[in-house]
């Protein structure tokens, strides 16, 4: 285990490339993070040699897929520290697997005048899912606020959670302020009230690696294509207790024990929630993107993404007229700013003449952009195969773009 | 001048930058030279609402002729948006409806009409096109 940042941009070709004539620098990897070949080989190979759909058959492609999917399987629950293979389920995405808990987890035990908690920091992905459950089972949506720093408000927690209070969802990472929430506290704050709590790990599993068991949350969701991986693959992570209890989410093929036009009774978990042919290749792809990340040195490309991070910090804040957002002491990987008179658009496109990837709008996160009175912000975030050299033509190009302001 | 003639006077204009900086340089020059929209247009009924940036398009229809004005909140698109009122302000439904803005395209800027980037700036020039079709239909209907 090493961490060569010359030898790893080698598994990186996508980054090796010119674009408007300038070497790309990518800056968006909070959107969506580049694949290693070793993920795409995989993939490949799989589609080349061996596809066949999953548990339903009895040819060789069929059980050679059905294998390959369960070891998928297997990866992310021992990348998870999960206590079985059966609480995780393969979605197409975090947003899929927050809809499926709001969902099925709402119709099991949210009642008319229950409450769920969310955070004034969340993705629209953590925030509709629930609104629409509450509309639902006429429940309440309460909002836990974030202060300046961009941290959230922990004091003000217990004073939200009531005995109506069915669950609490909470992002691990703010996919705009950069935020690391303490998740941990939380979860042991909510426990102490019997209150689960669902962590969107959309942005918080690139960085960090999870354990459910200690952190002992009760959902945690991620989405492949922002772990290396392969859009469209996702995984909801489910203690047994919950999952056992909830009624599934979509309804059709593997997800059922027996069907007649009277009743139907279901699969057991993970099957009663992977209803339908899953994306099995993107499993496969996300498990490889897994692998592939063990087989890196986790302290040390943590260690060089905190650094990238500090250092674009500590160059930008030197620039007359930018405001960053989320000074929390403690982040990861994303710095969203604006600079005075120019627009995130105008910024953007010009960047991206520059070569520079970096994401503008509202960065579906419209309360954020409320709270600090603004319509949009550029956002920059940091992957372990960016480099300081990158960290520096990014602050020269935006020193010279200034200029034509 | 015809919308034809106009438009290619800009491609000429811009035709002159090999770089693409000067390009944008003169975007931006145009959007800051724009006069500002009448605090009364600026509402949400005349709002074109990107997830990028934001258009507000006013318009009056005078002796057969529509009159627009607009303004937008980033200086690029602001300066496209300059471009399109130089072409399409003044003229009439029938005239509107039967150019397209092919100048953003020569002169390349063609990625800022793509649908995805929803700038608002594809959006302003189909509701143009939609306020020329509902002149169009309410002319002929009174000749």
């Amino acid at each position: 285990m090493s961490f060569d940042l010359l030898n790893i941009r080698k598994d990186f070709p996508i980054l090796d490339q010119k674009v408007n004539g300038k070497s790309l620098v990518y800056l968006d990897n909070a959107a969506t993070s580049q694949r290693p070949v070793q993920v795409i080989e995989r993939m490949n190979e799989f589609s080349l040699k061996t596809n066949g759909n999953i548990h339903r058959a009895t040819h060789t492609f069929a059980n050679k897929t059905t294998e390959a999917f369960e070891q998928a399987r297997e990866i992310v629950r021992s990348h998870l520290n999960a206590a079985e293979t059966a609480e995780i389920i393969f979605t197409h995405g975090t947003t899929e697997s927050i809809n499926l808990v709001a969902h099925s987890f709402g119709n099991a035990f949210i009642h008319e005048g229950d409450e769920v908690i969310v955070t004034e920091m969340e993705h629209h992905a953590n925030i509709v899912p629930w609104q629409m459950m509450c509309e639902r089972k006429g429940a309440k949506l309460n909002v836990l606020p974030f202060n300046a720093k961009g941290e959230l408000s922990i004091d003000l927690l217990d004073g939200l959670i009531t005995e109506k209070t069915k669950i609490i969802a909470v992002t691990h990472v703010s996919n705009v302020l950069g935020t690391v929430n303490p998740i941990a506290t939380i979860i042991e704050m909510a426990h102490l009230k019997n209150v689960p709590v669902l962590i969107d790990g959309a942005q918080g599993a690139p960085h960090f690696q999870i354990d459910v068991q200690t952190l002992d949350c009760d959902f945690y969701a991620f989405s492949g294509h922002k772990l290396y991986g392969p859009t469209g693959s996702g995984v909801l992570y489910g203690k047994r207790k919950w999952l056992d209890q909830m009624p599934p989410f979509l309804g059709g093929g593997e997800m059922i024990d027996r069907v007649t036009f009277g009743k139907t009774t279901f699969n057991e978990i993970p099957y009663k929630f992977e209803a339908g042919t899953p994306n099995y290749v993107g499993a496969i792809g996300l498990a490889a993107a897994i692998s592939y990340l063990e087989s890196l040195d986790h302290t040390l490309v943590l260690k060089h993404e905190q650094n990238l991070l500090q250092f674009a910090s500590e160059k930008l804040k030197t620039i007359n007229g930018l405001t960053i957002y989320g000074e929390a002491n403690e982040k990861a990987g994303v710095l969203s700013f604006n600079i005075e008179g120019i627009h995130p658009f105008d910024l953007g496109t010009l960047l991206d003449q520059l070569g520079i990837a970096v994401r503008t709008g509202r960065l579906c996160a419209d309360p954020i952009m409320d709270h600090f009175e603004v319509e949009n912000m550029v956002r920059s975030s940091f992957a372990f195969y960016n480099t300081m050299e990158e960290v520096e033509v990014f602050y020269q190009a935006l020193i010279r773009l200034k200029a034509m302001f | 001048m015809t919308i034809d003639e106009i438009q290619q006077e800009i491609i000429d204009d811009f035709a002159g930058f090999e770089d693409w900086m000067d390009k944008y340089s003169l975007l931006i020059e145009l959007g800051n030279e724009m006069a500002p929209i009448d605090v009364q247009y600026k509402v949400d009924e005349n709002l074109i609402r990107g997830c990028q940036s934001r258009v507000w398009l006013h318009q009056e229809y005078i002796d057969g002729k529509i009159s627009f004005v607009a303004e937008s909140d980033a200086l690029i698109v602001k300066g496209l948006v300059a471009l399109l009122l130089k072409i399409y302000s003044g003229r009439t439904p029938q005239e509107i409806l039967t150019s397209e803005p092919r100048f953003i395209d020569e002169i390349g800027l063609r990625q800022h009409l793509s649908p995805t980037r929803s700038n608002g700036l594809l959006a302003m020039v189909k509701q143009m096109k939609l306020y020329a079709l509902a002149y169009e239909k309410i002319s002929t209907k009174n000749n």
